[in-house]
């Protein structure tokens, strides 16, 4: 569209794509430290494990599709919960979004790699072993007992379950093995970002001119660093428990249960924010460039972002009122959720502040970004519900809180993802994703999700309770359920267009340019695929649109900002 | 149980509970509406564990106080998404046009309005969750009130009355409470292994079993009958059939379950070899049997077996067909459950069995 305007450099002869053996392109991708090719890798080990824990998802939802059913054995489906839940959190969330985040920050930043490029790709093999030895339970798992295949204890792995005493076999070990090792890939990745976002950035790009998008990838990286390190410290104490007569968790020998809980709970709510940012993130880009304005309030952006940051590491326990704290540690934490409510309101709002007054273009992206506004809405106030204690007395691990936290990581996260992924595709690979897959995509895949999720919240008003492998068929669960269970073939044949059209748009997709959005950071300046060094000459910003700035010569960005 | 008749009911025992009373008029018009929308799912309104229908003074301060935040953040829910509605409507690219519109890039009035009325609503919410949390958890007990220890195991529950000197399993017998004759019945929570939970929706919350961390909860229902309920925190290969029934008894009927359950076991001559069997076998290692040589306490005490409408935490009738398929092999109904099976030969468990059913 507008390329011609732009002082892009084509790219230097050299960089031009070459025939290479494969073996040759292979190896090019094991030994590379170039922060796109490590972030394409962590997007396509993310893929690849999306469809697998989907695929477990499938499996779990069949098994419940009717009362009584006999499609797997009560030991299997713990394996699928548990391996489901897993898979998504460490394999699937946490890489895409370092993936996005080392695509972007240094093209975001006019930089020309993160700032430790073989840290980033250590960390990357680190968490990509950590998947592995996940999965390699499931043939590593028979213990000296003869016993366990994948980890079944759940992904929040309640002490003293896990105890040797209750889960003999090695599948526990696997478990806590693979979260600490991809826990160490993932101190590094955020410890690069944090040291690229405040060193790499180009002349005249101050913290307040950053795209938001930068800015939630560096809070997200200070939270994790934050909150994976007690993790880690709970496996590793888990692990001496189990080998080493530790009595940390195993209350036989007088250990805490509840001690484990606020190790992973120090964790584990945290983490939600460290998996919805970035969706925020995503949301931040695509939101504007679609709907053709500024973001709006982008100060009070920045810092209801370090607010949510902040405020999220004070939670913890709203995933423990039913353990029996005292009813003013209880009345706390209900307060210090319900908190996290306020900085969250003010992103909705800037966001629909941002469309008002627009002229917006529903392509793909912009379908998914809506999409995910509506449903982080929905989500944020079953969040409200799950924050008044007594409220979560009955709610707590029932149905509902699946409904509220799938509201979360699917209705908002994988709807970004899938925003972002069809926004960034033509920068990453040169070529467009068919916007005709693309409706049909977003539209089967929002109906199968309403489908699914809504129906969920009602099953857990009616009393059902989480991690069951099958109910009784006279409590009123069954049409439900098998509803919730058709959900979700609907959405299995969304994502498995959107697959396809990964791979049919690779090779048959519009060209792209360098622009194809009409988009307005530095990335879409880059020719496109960017070349090995980003940018041929180093960029100077004067404010937080530098495209738009070039763009409108007589209406820049930095008469205007504040 | 989401029937109109219950709404009613509802309806007519929200105000004597106290609190929000004020408020709950607009609320309980609020909750026709899943109410109505509920019985095209629910096809068994009288096993329901439903939330919401609350039968004892916990749940329906619950279920008041979620009738009102549903209110709240279902205005909220309304205005933002129709604002959502709106900008797609109106605010939608219509054929292209070379010309962006005008840029805003924010507006402090605009800004500080929209955070100050998030603020105001979650001190809303807050205080009236404040002041439910400590209705509920620190209520005063009363003199009258019934004790009834509960021991969570894997995959099935232990009831101990200490003062009644009743020890039973699964099927938890409590008296109605009435105005006129409160009786609330307090459960002191323990674990013998893992976490478990303890939810009678219709009763109370759930509040959890942890070894270690023994916990407190109470419910005084106002109904006689027969309420359901299930373990609800995962632990291990049968959480599912980890149900729980409670009756609800009239003041007459638990006063003479009470002294059945103080009795020692039956001793009918006309089963002795059964009892021979039984008492020879591991059996006894794991089961009680009072008045017998069986003193096991790791599986569900077998005194009063027969006074019991099911068998392993609900997975199976009490029936002596379903007797007999348990003590075969109990992985029938359970996989995974902790008792082993016997390798009897079906003489044997037919005597064994015939013997379980003199004890009622
Ligand atoms: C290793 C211990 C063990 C042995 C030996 C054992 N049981 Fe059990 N039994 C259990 C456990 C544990 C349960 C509870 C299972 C559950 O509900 O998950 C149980 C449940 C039962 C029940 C159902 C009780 C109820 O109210 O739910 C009966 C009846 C029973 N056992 C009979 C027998 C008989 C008869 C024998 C001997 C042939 C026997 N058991 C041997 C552990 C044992
Ligand atoms: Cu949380
Ligand atoms: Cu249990």
């Amino acid at each position: 569209m507008a390329d011609q305007t732009l002082p892009i450099s084509a790219p230097l002869p050299e960089a031009e794509a070459q025939r290479v053996p494969w073996l040759e392109w292979m190896h090019s991708w094991v030994v590379t430290v170039d922060h796109k090719k490590l972030g394409l890798l962590y997007i396509v080990y993310a893929i690849f494990f999306l469809l697998v824990a989907g695929a477990e998802a499938i499996l779990i939802r069949i098994q419940l599709a009717w009362p009584d059913m006999h499609f797997v054995s009560p030991e299997v489906y713990d394996e699928l919960f548990t391996m489901h839940g897993t898979t998504m959190v460490f394999l699937v969330g946490m890489p895409i979004l370092f993936g996005f985040a080392n695509y972007l920050v240094p093209l975001m930043i006019g930089a020309r790699d993160m700032a430790f490029p073989r840290l980033n790709a250590f960390s990357f093999w680190l968490t990509a072993f950590g998947g592995l030895l996940l999965y390699f339970s499931i043939v590593g798992g028979f213990g000296l007992y003869g016993m366990g295949n994948a980890p079944d204890v759940g992904w929040w792995a309640y002490a003293p379950l896990t105890a040797k005493a209750f889960t003999p076999g090695h599948n526990t070990d696997y478990w806590a093995l693979a979260l600490i090792v991809s826990g160490f890939g993932t101190l590094g990745t955020a410890i690069n970002i944090i040291a690229t976002t405040f060193s790499l950035r180009c002349k005249g790009m101050t913290l307040m001119r950053m795209p938001l998008f930068v800015w939630l990838m560096l809070i997200v990286s200070v939270l994790t660093l934050v909150t994976i390190t007690p993790l880690t410290a709970a496996q590793i104490m888990l692990l001496i428990d189990r080998y080493l007569g530790g009595h940390f968790f195993d209350a036989q020998a007088g250990g805490s249960p509840i001690v484990w809980m606020h190790f992973f709970w120090i964790f584990g709510h945290p983490e939600v924010y460290v998996l919805v940012l970035p969706a925020f993130a995503i949301a931040n880009e695509v939101i504007p460039v679609f709907s053709r304005k500024a973001i709006f309030g982008y100060p009070a952006m920045v810092a209801a972002s370090v607010g949510i940051c902040f405020i999220s590491l004070t939670v913890w326990a709203h995933h423990m009122f039913t353990v029996g704290m005292t009813s003013v540690g209880n009345t706390f934490f209900v307060l210090s959720t319900m908190m996290v409510g306020i900085p969250t309101g003010i992103k909705i709002f800037n966001w629909l502040a941002t469309m008002w007054g627009g002229r917006i273009r529903f392509a793909t992206p912009m379908l998914f970004c809506t999409a995910f506004v509506f449903q982080f809405l929905l989500a944020g106030l079953t969040g409200i519900m799950l924050s008044v204690a007594p409220w979560d007395w009955q709610l707590h691990n029932s149905y509902f809180v699946i409904a509220h936290f799938h509201y979360v990581l699917v209705g908002a996260i994988v709807f970004n993802i899938f925003a972002a992924i069809y926004y960034w595709y033509p920068k990453a690979t040169g070529r467009m994703l068919s916007e005709t897959l693309g409706k049909w995509h977003f539209w089967l895949f929002l109906i199968g999700f309403h489908i699914t999720f809504d129906t969920m919240h009602f099953v857990g008003l009616l009393g059902m309770p989480r991690s069951i492998y099958t109910y009784e068929p006279d409590r009123g669960w069954n049409t439900l359920n098998l509803i919730i269970s058709m959900g979700g073939f609907v959405q299995a044949i969304a994502v498995l267009l959107f697959a396809w059209n990964l791979i049919y748009s690779y090779v048959r997709g519009r060209a792209a340019g360098n622009d194809p959005w009409d988009a307005w950071t530095l990335e879409w300046s880059t020719p496109s695929p960017p070349p090995a060094y980003n940018f041929a000459i180093d960029p100077v910003v004067r404010s937080r649109r530098p495209l738009w700035d070039l763009k409108h010569p007589h209406d820049p960005d930095w008469k205007y900002e504040r | 149980m989401p029937s109109l008749e219950n709404l009613e009911w509802n309806l007519r025992t929200l105000e004597p509970t106290g609190g929000l009373s004020s408020l709950r008029l607009t609320a309980s018009i609020f909750s026709v509406l899943p109410a109505l929308a509920l019985p095209v799912f629910a096809q068994h309104p009288e096993t329901t564990p439903t939330t919401l229908a609350p039968l004892s003074t916990p749940a329906h301060e619950i279920f008041g106080l979620s009738l009102f935040v549903l209110l709240i953040t279902g205005a909220i829910f309304f205005s933002v998404a129709g604002l959502l509605v709106y900008v797609i409507i109106r605010y939608r690219a219509r054929g292209e046009s070379e010309h962006e519109p005008a840029q805003v890039y924010g507006s402090v009035q605009v800004e500080l309005a929209w955070t100050v009325i998030p603020v105001l609503i979650v001190v809303v919410l807050f205080l009236t969750t404040a002041r439910i949390i400590f209705a509920v958890q620190d209520a005063p007990k009363p003199k009258s009130a019934l004790d009834v220890t509960v021991i969570g195991h894997q995959f099935w529950w232990e009831f101990r009355y200490p003062k009644l000197g009743i020890v039973t399993a699964n099927e938890l017998h409590i008296p109605v409470s009435t105005h006129q004759r409160p009786e609330p019945t307090y459960l002191r929570l323990l674990s013998a292994d893992v976490d478990h939970s303890f939810w009678v929706p219709q009763l109370n919350g759930k509040t959890d079993l942890i070894p270690n961390h023994p916990n407190e909860m109470w419910m005084d229902p106002q109904r006689t009958g027969l309420y359901l309920g299930q373990c609800a925190q995962f632990c291990g290969v049968e959480h599912a059939k980890m149900l729980i029934r409670v009756y609800v008894d009239t003041p007459e009927q638990f006063t003479a379950w009470v002294q059945n359950q103080q009795r020692p076991a039956v001793d009918d001559a006309a089963v002795a070899q059964g009892r021979q069997i039984f008492e020879t076998e591991a059996c006894v290692n794991c089961h009680t049997v009072s008045g017998t040589a069986a003193r096991g306490t790791v599986g569900p005490d077998l005194t009063h077996l027969m006074s019991r409408a099911t068998i392993a935490a609900g997975a199976a009738l009490n029936t002596p067909e379903n007797l007999h398929a348990w003590i075969q092999n109990p992985n029938t109904f359970k996989p995974g459950a902790l008792m082993p099976a016997m390798q009897l030969d079906d003489k044997q468990i037919d005597q064994i069995v015939a013997y379980l059913l003199t004890l009622h």
